[in-house]
């Protein structure tokens, strides 16, 4: 063996060692949750600890005449019965929404939705709780409702909210009707409108991308404990923002923010139900420190797919222009979007319809125009990002269905309509028609990989073969190809266009070297199944040559980690990961002069390897992160202070742009609407990847959300407003049957602007899944004349597609 | 209301209680004999968080009563590790295999998998898909809730596991 295959193999060896960026590092965390030893909000037992339950509306709207909530105070175990009487005195009978808007926490005069919060009990276990709810006594006067939120601006609808009835001018400028909300404009119209007026082939489709709900399997739950004496709070709860949960707990309910102490302890999943603020977070609060003990809160399922945050529901009328060779011209949206009774979307506070304006998507569109219209139902209230940045499944969904559309009328391949409309690497940094700065991407390149890995050629013949056998009859299989290209835009964000009530939407790292050379590290996020104690701890090993072994890493408590915005629009790697590899640099940089004292040389002699800096020539001479961590609290050089820590709180240049190449193939029984995936394919790009198992898992994971949002996962209304199926019994959530094997593939372009390079990568798979199981069933019932097949695509719902084509047997 | 004296074992060991007849059997290892593992997913009995293996059955414990258990033998995810502390080969699937992502539905999938290959030591991918039906997972897609299942069986039965090239 030669000296320099010595020194590669021993570099590797140590590289080896510390579990840095780029390995399947097995998780930090499974260690405890294999052994029933996570500790999640419910599992939280405090001394003389009381439970709340509410009492709901049984009406989605109705004038509450009076409650009375005697019977139920009279039952032993019944502590305290809270009513919006009792909350009104302190001003905390309504609370701010992230949007700008006012949600009620106990319904007042009105309810506005089924199941809203009336009446929250407080008594010693959960059985007298619930047993109590059953006792308030609460007369309505049921009031006509509004469910089509096309129904909402008629002249003579009934006006729902009637607290904000005189106020027309709302958080996002003037109100047309009292139950809109806002209307948010982007875009050259008059450009736009002129392309469409001479374009060869425009299309225009309404595509509704339907009311669902993130349902993560532990539902919202809190557990306030006040302290009297010390005047102080301390809140546990599901928290995927728990420091901004600080700050409006601060704000409304007037304590001072350094006497609360948020922890987000483990998390059973959020997918954005757990980023907004709820009426049960509230009245634990309340209750605590009325009552002085601590007060736990824990949803039940049908309360949680019924009441806090449903997801979507946005009404699409897309259109697209093009040249009769397929050049895509121009994009014009109008959507019309359903918000419920209250805006509660969970949004950066300028972005009333979040990053709709992504709906140009991978395609080099010269010009297009958005309008989003908000209005009230009698719904609940929510529209939060499931498994995705701001409404960017949406506006996937919108373009990717549109382009099918598009090539269905050009009578075009859907892949190569595509592929001549990407935005081209040479392209990068590309400005989109609707005011987006796409940081870089091959999309060439990834859509040949996944076209030819998956057999692209192949599957249109066999397909063609099918169809033809289908039309003599001798097949009742339909087979249909899907494809998506989607881009992405998360790691919200820069400051100039991104806060939340007024907070920068930055994040943070703080790193601190303990004198033996090991680490705690604290961040802004919170992890909710990503994986974060081990993916972050990754990256200070590769930065700092510490093992990630050696490593720690906290989220949640407020009192520890620095401030920060939290986990959603996979905005964790993109934001917080750059602060804890810029945090690490900073330490690297004073651990290099410390290595320069303790070697006498000059610090510009030093060079990193691994894990120490040694002397450039002389590799014998070097000092490792361990022997400069002693140093740094031991014999620091003169004039430098002791220590070995560093905070950053990172403000991201721009937003990051994953992107991917979806393929599913799908096999439909017409005569039973029953669909079966076949194949599904996922290439994505995002950037730097810190641990390809983690990635895979989070593709995973992402992918079977889709499969249940397009293929039968729905909150649906009837006329009255009852809430259908909000149950597990009801709501799609696909098990191990049904879910179909993953194949998952990657390109890399990293992120130009972030430090390591990496994009986020949780919500892709939705994001691109979404629209990908739609094209594929569209594509199966395209050559039959079906237009347009509206999302979820169950079983039920198909068979009538065929029934109305007339596909079925007559009996 | 009056309560019900019950006895039973769980996780090897006996156990004696007063609960009220209507205590759900997850409420009453939960709360009165802190087995936080095995958690509360839905309430109806169809996401299988509250697995649990009572008298060599797979369980759901939100679907039971407390005094059902009367004089059963209990395993929860508290007992599942190795006599010697170390993880078991299904503890230690999950985590080789990327099995688990939030942890919430590990404990109920886990005591799942353990009667599944007490019932069928050498399940196809099939038979494991059929069998952990009952149980929803969120977050993995259960891909790797499969492998999981497959490296335990192999590691149990003493024959090679091979992971599946990317």
């Amino acid at each position: 063996m030669n000296d320099q295959t010595k020194i590669d193999q021993d570099r590797a060896e140590r590289t080896e060692k510390l579990q840095g960026m780029g390995c399947k590092r097995k998780r930090v965390e499974d260690i405890r949750f294999t052994q029933g030893k996570g500790s999640y909000v419910d599992d939280l037992k405090l001394p003389g600890m009381l439970f709340g339950d509410f009492v709901r509306s049984p009406h989605a709207h109705a004038r509450i005449k009076s409650i009375d909530t005697s019977r139920a105070k009279a039952l032993p175990g019944v502590i305290a019965v809270l009513t919006a009487a009792d909350l009104k005195p302190l001003g905390l009978h309504y609370m701010p929404t992230l949007a700008g808007d006012v949600q009620a926490v106990l319904a007042e005069e009105k309810v506005l939705f089924q199941n809203q919060e009336v009446a929250f009990v407080i008594a010693e276990d959960r059985y007298i709780a619930s047993d109590a709810t059953e006792l308030v006594d609460v007369e309505y006067e049921a009031l006509p409702c509004i469910v089509d939120p096309f129904k909402s601006m008629l002249p003579d609808a009934p006006i729902l909210r009637e607290d904000i009835q005189d106020k027309m001018t709302g958080a996002h400028g003037p109100r047309k009707h009292p139950n809109h909300i806002f209307e948010w404009m982007i875009g050259d119209k008059e450009a736009t409108d002129a392309v469409f007026a001479n374009a060869d082939v425009t299309i225009k489709e309404m595509l509704v991308d339907h009311r669902t709900h993130p349902s993560p399997l532990e539902t919202c739950q809190s557990v306030a404990s006040f302290d009297k004496v010390k005047g102080e709070l301390t809140l546990w709860g599901t928290f995927q923002a728990p420091h901004v949960i600080r700050t409006v707990v601060s704000l409304i309910s007037g304590l001072p923010e350094h006497k609360i102490h948020v922890i987000a302890p483990d998390i059973g999943g959020g997918f954005g139900n757990k980023v907004g603020a709820y009426a049960g977070y509230v009245c634990s609060v309340v209750g605590s420190i009325v009552l002085g003990v601590p007060v736990k809160w824990v949803e039940d399922r049908m309360e949680n797919l019924s009441t806090t945050s449903f997801a979507r529901d946005y009404h699409m009328t897309t259109e697209l222009a093009a040249t009769k060779e397929g050049k895509i011209q121009a994009m014009r949206v109008h959507v019309l979007a359903d918000h419920g009774a209250f805006d509660a979307c969970a949004d950066p506070s300028k972005w009333p319809a979040g990053f709709m304006n992504i709906c140009t998507g991978s395609y080099d569109i010269p010009v297009a125009h958005l309008a989003v219209d908000g209005v009230y139902t009698n719904k609940a209230s929510g529209g939060v990002a499931y498994r995705c940045s701001f409404r960017v499944t949406e506006a996937v969904f919108a373009i990717e269905r549109a382009v099918e559309v598009l090539a269905q009328k050009l009578g075009m391949d859907a892949a190569e309509l595509r592929i001549k409309n990407f935005i081209k690497a040479e392209q990068f940094p590309y400005q989109s028609a609707l005011g987006w700065e796409y940081d870089s991407g091959d999309y060439h390149t990834a859509m040949k990989k996944a076209m030819d890995t998956i057999g692209y050629k192949e599957l249109r013949e066999e397909q063609a073969k099918k169809r033809e056998a289908f039309k003599r009859g001798e097949t009742r299989e339909l087979m249909g190809i899907g494809i998506s290209f989607f881009t992405e835009i998360v790691g919200a964000g820069p400051a100039k266009n991104c806060d939340i009530l007024g907070i920068a939407m930055f994040d943070s790292a703080e790193i601190r070297i303990h004198p033996t050379g090991s680490v705690i590290a604290r961040m802004g996020t919170k992890s909710q199944g990503q994986g974060h104690e081990t993916t972050y701890a990754q990256i200070i090993a590769t930065e700092i040559g510490i093992p990630a072994d050696d490593i720690m890493i906290e989220e949640g408590n407020t009192d520890t980690a620095p401030y920060g915005l939290g986990t959603y629009g996979s905005r964790s790697t993109p934001v917080a990961g750059a602060a804890t590899a810029v945090a690490a640099r900073k330490i690297k940089a004073k651990a290099q002069m410390i290595a320069a004292h303790m070697l006498e040389v000059h610090e510009g002699d030093l060079e990193w390897d691994v894990d120490r800096f040694r002397v450039k020539g002389l590799p014998e001479k070097f000092k490792t992160m361990k022997e400069i961590a002693w140093a740094a609290y031991n014999s620091p050089p003169p004039n430098m202070e002791p220590g070995l820590e560093a905070v950053n709180y990172y403000e991201p240049p721009n937003m990051t742009y994953p992107f991917g190449a979806y393929f599913c193939v799908m096999d439909i029984d017409v005569d039973t609407g029953v669909a079966k995936t076949r194949r599904f394919y996922a290439l994505d790009d995002c950037g730097t990847r810190i641990n390809p198992m983690i990635i895979e898992g989070q593709v995973h994971g992402g992918l079977t959300e889709a499969f249940a949002c397009a293929m039968g996962q729905e909150i649906r209304y009837d006329e009255q407003g009852n809430v259908m199926g909000a149950s597990f019994m009801d709501f799609f959530l696909p098990t191990a049957v049904e879910t179909p094997n993953w194949e998952t593939d990657h390109t890399v372009t990293p992120s130009p602007h972030h430090p390591i390079g990496a994009k986020g990568v949780g919500e892709s798979p939705h994001v691109g899944g979404v629209p990908c199981f739609s094209n594929a069933v569209n594509d199966a019932y395209a050559f039959l004349g079906a237009g347009h097949i509206q999302m979820p695509h169950d079983a039920w719902r198909l068979w009538k597609v065929g029934e109305k084509l007339g596909l079925h047997a007559s009996a | 209301m009056t309560k019900s004296h019950i006895e039973l074992t769980i996780n090897g060991k006996k156990v004696e209680a007063l609960v009220e007849p209507r205590t759900l059997l997850i409420h009453f290892l939960r709360e009165q004999q802190n087995l936080t593992g095995a958690h509360i997913g839905c309430d109806t009995g169809h996401c299988g968080a509250c697995t649990v293996d009572m008298d060599d059955m797979s369980v759901k414990s939100c679907m039971t009563f407390a005094v059902q258990a009367n004089g059963a033998s209990i395993t929860t995810i508290e007992g599942v590790a190795n006599a010697d502390g170390t993880l078991s080969a299904l503890q230690e699937g999950f985590r080789m295999m990327h099995g688990l992502q939030c942890g919430f539905c590990t404990p109920g999938m886990i005591l799942r998998a353990h009667r599944l290959l007490q019932e069928n030591p050498t399940p196809t991918e099939d038979e494991i898909r059929h069998g952990i039906s009952g149980n929803l997972c969120r977050c993995t897609g259960y891909v790797n809730i499969v492998k999981s299942i497959q490296y335990a069986a192999a590691k149990i039965n003493g024959t090679p596991f091979q992971e599946a090239a990317e």
